[in-house]
């Protein structure tokens, strides 16, 4: 075998040896740190062409978070094997649990801190706050409407969502896609955008003015009085919630319909050897074995509902004794100021999630096992 | 009563797939009737349609005389023990078991009587709490075959029960439900691949290939009479050799060649062979009808070279070769062989199948019977 040359040997030596590894990997963050600073003081205030300025921030951007990466795994590769395989993950996972931590930990920890204070965060004023959220009868009525909310969407799109899955399945394949397809659109709609669809279906004009509202316009034409859908009380909350309902049942519709496709065709057939008929299966067969899959789906939708704000602050601000919990923590914080208050929705809305995300979890690493 | 009456059933799926053709079976009270097979023979599907579990295509089906076709699974009055158990998961082996009595409204004492029942012929009576996860694979098929007994159905339905349980577990099951055949006293339908449970467990086989019923008959006839050469290979392990021989006819007696060797077959199958002279048959021999003989004798044995040596304790499964063809011979215990050794082969005619070329039936079965 032929021998390399001396020099190149040496140069090599020199390169591989480990002072210098462990220089060139800490230069190589602090470089790229300064880089990025300066690329985004340049994007900031640089008056180059928007092009330009596209192309540095995705170069940067992108190959900034690559050169981090691959220095941070070269300087843990040189540490002892042990202390190696436990510190890579950490390599990778870093950045983004740094990211979670400022965004939404820290955030949160924040929230909660400052739903002890006063409007103006000034002064401490332990569970005034929360107080208010309970008492003040106007909050009562926000309470009974997210417990309308909380209680009938999940349950309704669930259910709707179960028996579309379970006929659909009936259905030849070709119209089973279409059926489908139809049923899950609304899915790509944006709660915003269902609103303004919505508006237009529950639109008011007085009578004898042209309803340009869909449904004034079919109960007119059927010679009724034209109906304030969105102002009569109690009912304006049904006509919201509907709208959630319409937005998730084509969710739960693909889940559950896997779950059911997922049911082995053995088991129905000893059911119907049995002697059940398609009702009792649907009953004691199919629903005790996609069990799992129903709850997840009813929790993942609580979830929404729980969070949902744009519906009802679109359709009607919440007035008309229609707010829920989360279009009332927007108002309190960004347009009445008190931060008090908002914060102690917020962390009302926070507490009210954890169970049901405990239970999603477990489920969750137990389907892993 | 349970008689089932298959007459002309066939099945054919979208796109002219016959998947069973033209299949006539009568199956007699408290018979124990087996559907043998090899993979997509149609056995399965002539199976689920005596359950009901598909659509007759063509033919009738009756149970106890009575024309059930149109009828659906629960009014037939059958109970089905499916290959892979087919348990209800989130019930316990009580409630699996008293599922189709809960159905047809039974009285609670009454479901709890004939659980009890079930579950102590069953040896499964400590098991009726646990769910179905909590039980092992041969647990699991006895809570099947359990909620099949409760039903005391008219006919049982066995979908190759045994085929995901372990070697061990199946031979013991076998004789479990052979047994259990003797003490219910009722009529069993039972599919498998597996021609070893095919014989030790059936009155009556009935062999499928392709969707075509090759033979019914009991196990013996089966084995020692096969109507074709495919139930004389598909029956009886190791498997019965196959040799193309030509037929010649020498001073009024008849000779098989094969090239390597030639024999002299006695009077009755010669008489038999007659038509065939100056064509070519399969000559048929079941490895135990092959007996190793320490020289040749002239026109009488096989020679042939050793290939492969199995000892298996009580005896030794010798692969042998000639020019054309391999064969297998079991031989006693103290048989001295080596690989490569030229040996020789006494085969006992009175056991010997031939069958056409062509058409690859045996010749001669009417005669034989006389």
């Amino acid at each position: 075998m032929a021998q390399v040359p001396n020099k190149n040997n040496r140069l090599f030596e020199i390169f591989a040896a480990a002072p210098t590894r462990i220089a060139v990997s800490l230069i190589v963050p602090v470089v790229t740190f300064l880089v990025l600073r300066w690329s985004f003081i340049f994007m900031r205030d640089s008056e180059a062409s928007k092009f330009l300025i596209g192309i540095v921030a995705l170069t940067i951007g992108v190959g900034g978070v690559w050169v981090l990466f691959a220095a941070t795994n070269n300087l843990v590769s040189m540490l002892p094997t042990r202390m190696r395989d436990t510190l890579r993950p950490f390599v990778f996972v870093g950045p983004a649990v740094a990211v979670l931590l400022f965004y939404i930990v820290f955030p949160a920890l924040r929230t909660i801190y400052l739903s002890f204070l006063n409007r103006t965060s000034t002064e401490f004023v332990g569970l005034r706050n929360y107080e208010f959220v309970f008492t003040d009868p106007q909050m009562l009525i926000i309470l009974r409407n997210t417990l309308l909310w909380v209680l009938i969407v999940p349950f309704v799109a669930v259910a709707m969502g179960l028996l579309i899955a379970v006929m659909t399945d009936r259905l030849r394949p070709g119209w089973e896609k279409i059926v489908k397809s139809l049923i899950f659109l609304p899915m790509a709609i944006s709660f915003v955008g269902a609103s303004v669809i919505w508006r237009f279906v529950y639109y008011y004009q007085p009578a004898g003015y042209e309803q340009i509202g869909l449904l004034n316009a079919i109960v007119t034409a059927f010679g009724g009085e034209p109906v304030a859908w969105l102002i009569i009380r109690p009912w304006n909350n049904f006509f919201l919630l509907f709208i959630m309902i319409w937005l998730q049942t084509g969710f739960a519709m693909v889940i559950q319909s896997a779950a059911v496709k997922g049911v082995p065709s053995s088991l129905l057939e000893a059911a119907r050897i049995d002697g059940a008929n398609e009702i009792r299966i649907f009953f004691n067969v199919i629903i005790p074995y996609i069990k799992g899959t129903i709850l997840t789906v009813m929790t993942t939708i609580l979830f929404m509902v729980l969070k949902i704000f744009d519906i009802v602050y679109v359709m009607t601000s919440g007035n008309y004794d229609t707010g829920i919990v989360a279009s009332r923590m927007y108002k309190e914080a960004f347009i009445y100021r008190n931060f008090g208050r908002g914060s102690a929705l917020a962390v009302f809305l926070f507490i009210v999630v954890i169970p049901f995300m405990i239970r999603n979890i477990t489920q969750m690493r137990e389907n892993r096992r | 009563m349970a008689t089932v009456s298959l007459k002309n059933i066939g099945k054919v799926y979208e796109g002219n797939v016959r998947a069973v053709d033209n299949a006539n079976i009568e199956i007699e009270d408290r018979e124990f009737v087996v559907f043998v097979g090899p993979s997509g023979c149609g056995k399965s599907t002539t199976l689920r349609m005596i359950a009901g579990l598909e659509d007759i295509t063509e033919g009738d089906l009756y149970i106890d005389d009575k024309r059930v076709n149109d009828i659906p699974p629960k009014d037939r009055d059958i109970a089905m023990v499916f290959q892979n158990y087919a348990l209800y998961p989130h019930m316990t082996v009580y409630d699996n078991m008293a599922f189709g009595l809960k159905i047809r409204k039974f009285d609670k004492e009454d479901i709890k009587k004939r659980v009890d029942q079930a579950a102590k012929i069953l040896d499964i009576e400590e098991l009726l709490d646990r769910k179905p996860k909590a039980l092992s694979g041969g647990q699991r098929q006895r809570v099947a075959v359990g909620r099949a007994i409760v039903r005391q159905p008219k006919v049982f339905l066995f979908d190759e029960p045994l085929s995901n349980l372990d070697a061990k577990l199946r031979v013991q099951m076998r004789a479990e439900i052979s047994s259990l055949h003797n003490r219910l006293q009722a009529t069993m339908v039972y599919v498998t691949h597996d021609q070893v449970e095919a014989m030790t467990m059936a009155d009556k086989i009935v062999v499928l290939k392709d969707g075509l019923i090759q033979q019914i008959g009991s196990p013996l006839e089966l084995y020692n009479d096969p109507a074709n050469r495919f139930v004389a290979g598909f029956i009886g392990s190791p498997p019965m050799n196959f040799m193309t021989v030509d037929v010649t006819e020498e001073k009024g007696k008849v000779y098989i060649d094969e090239g390597d060797f030639k024999l002299e077959i006695p009077k009755e199958q010669g008489d038999i062979l007659k038509d065939y002279v100056g064509k070519q048959v399969v000559f048929g021999m079941r490895p135990e009808d092959l007996d190793y003989h320490e020289e040749e004798m002239k026109d009488q044995t096989i020679k042939c070279n050793v290939g492969v040596i199995e000892p298996l304790g009580a005896e030794i499964h010798v692969y042998v070769n000639t020019a054309k063809h391999q064969a297998i011979a079991r031989v006693g215990p103290n048989v001295k062989l080596q690989v490569g050794d030229t040996i020789y082969l006494l085969p006992h005619f009175e056991k010997a199948v031939f069958f056409d070329l062509e058409t690859e039936l045996a010749i001669g079965r009417e005669q034989r019977r006389q």
